[in-house]
C-alpha cells in the first residue's frame, strides 16, 4: 500500500509508538497516509482505538516478521 | 508534586482491607472493558492515554482530591506519562509498577487455618486473574496444589516456612492459566501428580493421581485424599485435605459451577458434571470447607481476602447446585457459556508440554479474566 510518510517506531515501548504517530500525522495533510512500523504488541489495539478517537482511518494493518505495520489516513 | 510508585501488592492489600483507592485506567477501552482491577472500595475511571496526550485538564475534574489516586496501564509506560502530567498539574498521584501485567501475576498468600499436629493450610490468591492455589505445610514438608507459573512465590514461601516441597498436584489440566506444577516438581525433586485421564497427551513423566489415592505430607501425616470428580474436564479430581478442606478444582466454585466445554466436549461432559455435583459431592460431609481453583467476582472474597465456604452452605446457596431438573441443568451449562478464556487452546498445550512459549508469550497468553465458570 502506498504511503506519504513512513514512521519507524520499532523497538519503542508504549506510549512512544502513539506519541510519535500523533506527531507524525500532525505533519501530514488531510487525506495523506502514514505508514507506521512498530514492535510493541500493545500498539496494535491502541493504534486502532487512537485512530478512531482522533477521526483518522486505519486503512490496513499487517504483521511481518514480528513487525506490525499500519497504514493510517489522516482525517 | 512527585510521582510515586505503587506495587501490585499494595493494591491487593487495599482491595482486601477495603481501603479507598481511585484508579485512573489509561488503557484502551476494549482492554478495560475486558478486564480491570476490582474491589469494593475501588473507584475506577477509564480514559485512554492517547486521548490525554494534549493535556489532562478534562480528566482532572473526574479525579477526586480526597482519595489516593493511582494511574494504571498495561505495562506501566503510559501510566508514568499520565501520572507525570497530573503531577505537573499539581496532583499527587502514583502509578502501578509493572502495570496490569504485574497485577495479573501478583499472588497474595493467606493462611486459611491449622490442620492437626501443627500443620497449616495456605491459599494463594491471584486477585488479578481470579486463580487460587494452595500449600499444605506439615512438619517440614509441603505440597503445592494448582500452582500458577509464578513458581518463585511458592519456592520462597516454602523456604520461609523451612519446608521442603515434596508433592505437587494439579486437580486437572488447566485451560485458563499455565501451571507451574511441572517446573516446581523439577526444581525440588517433588512428585508431580496429575489425573491420568487429563494427562493422556502430556509429554513428560508424572505420577497418576486417581480416586482413592492418598498423598501424605510430613511425618505427622496430613493426608490428601483424591476423589475422582469429572465434569470440567474428564480427569478432574478433587482433594480432601485432613478431612477438613475440599479442594474442588474447577468443578465447584463459591457462587457458580465449572464449565464443561473447554476441551470442546460440553455435551459429553455435562452428565459427569451433574453426577459429581449432585451425587458424589452430596456424599461428603457438609462441614468440609470448599476451596476452589478460582473466584469469579470480588464478592466471593471472605473478610480476610480468602475464598472458601462450607459445602453445606453451598448446597443451600449456590444456584448451580440447586437445579432440580436435569434438562434445565443441561441447558444452563451448555447453552449459557461465557466467552472462552484468552488463548485457552495454547494454554492447554503448554500444560501438556507440547509447546514451550517464552515467559513474555506466557504472560500474554494469560492476560485477561479466567472465565472458567457458568453462573
Amino acid at each position: 500500500m502506498n504511503s506519504d510518510k513512513v514512521l519507524d517506531a520499532r523497538g519503542l515501548a508504549c506510549p512512544m509508538p502513539i506519541v510519535k504517530t500523533k506527531k507524525a500525522i500532525n505533519e501530514l495533510e488531510t487525506g495523506q497516509v502514514l505508514e507506521v512500523h512498530a514492535t510493541d504488541k500493545g500498539a496494535k489495539a491502541d493504534l486502532a482505538a487512537w485512530s478512531r478517537s482522533g477521526g483518522h482511518e486505519l486503512l490496513e494493518s499487517a504483521e511481518e516478521n514480528d513487525v506490525f505495520k499500519f497504514w493510517i489516513k489522516k482525517g | 508534586m512527585s510521582v510515586k510508585e505503587m506495587t501490585a501488592k499494595e493494591i491487593a492489600q487495599k482491595v482486601i482491607k477495603k481501603e479507598d483507592l481511585f484508579i485512573l485506567d489509561v488503557r484502551n477501552q476494549s482492554d478495560f472493558n475486558d478486564w480491570k482491577i476490582e474491589g469494593e472500595s475501588i473507584e475506577i475511571f477509564n480514559t485512554p492515554y492517547f486521548d490525554l496526550l494534549d493535556g489532562v485538564e478534562e480528566v482532572m475534574e473526574r479525579i477526586p482530591v480526597e482519595k489516593e489516586v493511582v494511574v494504571v496501564c498495561a505495562k506501566e509506560g503510559s501510566s508514568i506519562l499520565v501520572a507525570d502530567m497530573l503531577s505537573e498539574a499539581g496532583r499527587s498521584v502514583s502509578y502501578l509498577k509493572g502495570g496490569m501485567k504485574a497485577w495479573s501475576e501478583h499472588l497474595e498468600p493467606i493462611k486459611l487455618g491449622d490442620l492437626h499436629d501443627g500443620a497449616e493450610m495456605y491459599q494463594f490468591v491471584r486477585l488479578g486473574k481470579g486463580c487460587l492455589s494452595y500449600m499444605v505445610i506439615s512438619n517440614g514438608e509441603a505440597a503445592v496444589i494448582d500452582s500458577t507459573r509464578m513458581t518463585d512465590v511458592y519456592l520462597e514461601f516454602a523456604a520461609s516456612k523451612e519446608a521442603k516441597i515434596t508433592h505437587v498436584l494439579d486437580t486437572h489440566l488447566h485451560a485458563d492459566h499455565i501451571s507451574g506444577g511441572r517446573q516446581i516438581a523439577e526444581q525440588t525433586n517433588a512428585t508431580y501428580w496429575l489425573p491420568p485421564k487429563d494427562a493422556t497427551e502430556v509429554t513428560f513423566a508424572y505420577q497418576a493421581l486417581e480416586g482413592g489415592n492418598v498423598v501424605t505430607i510430613g511425618n505427622t501425616a496430613i493426608d490428601i485424599h483424591a476423589l475422582y470428580s469429572p465434569g470440567h474436564t474428564i480427569g478432574s479430581t478433587s482433594f480432601v485435605v485432613d478431612e477438613k478442606y475440599l479442594l474442588s478444582g474447577d468443578i465447584l466454585f463459591i457462587d457458580s459451577i465449572g464449565r464443561p466445554d473447554l476441551a470442546g466436549l460440553a455435551e459429553d461432559w455435562v452428565g459427569d458434571l451433574r453426577e459429581t455435583l449432585y451425587n458424589r459431592y452430596r456424599q461428603l460431609s457438609d462441614e468440609l470447607i470448599v476451596l476452589p481453583s478460582h473466584f469469579m467476582i470480588i464478592e466471593e472474597l471472605n473478610e480476610n481476602g480468602s475464598v472458601g465456604k462450607q459445602l453445606g452452605t453451598l448446597f443451600a446457596e449456590n444456584h448451580g447446585l440447586n437445579i432440580k431438573d436435569e434438562k434445565e441443568f443441561r441447558a444452563m451449562v451448555t447453552g449459557n457459556l461465557p466467552p472462552q478464556p484468552n488463548a485457552y487452546q495454547e494454554i492447554r498445550e503448554t500444560n501438556m508440554g507440547k509447546m514451550t512459549p517464552d515467559s513474555e508469550k506466557q504472560r500474554e497468553m494469560e492476560i485477561g479474566p479466567n472465565r472458567c465458570a457458568v453462573r
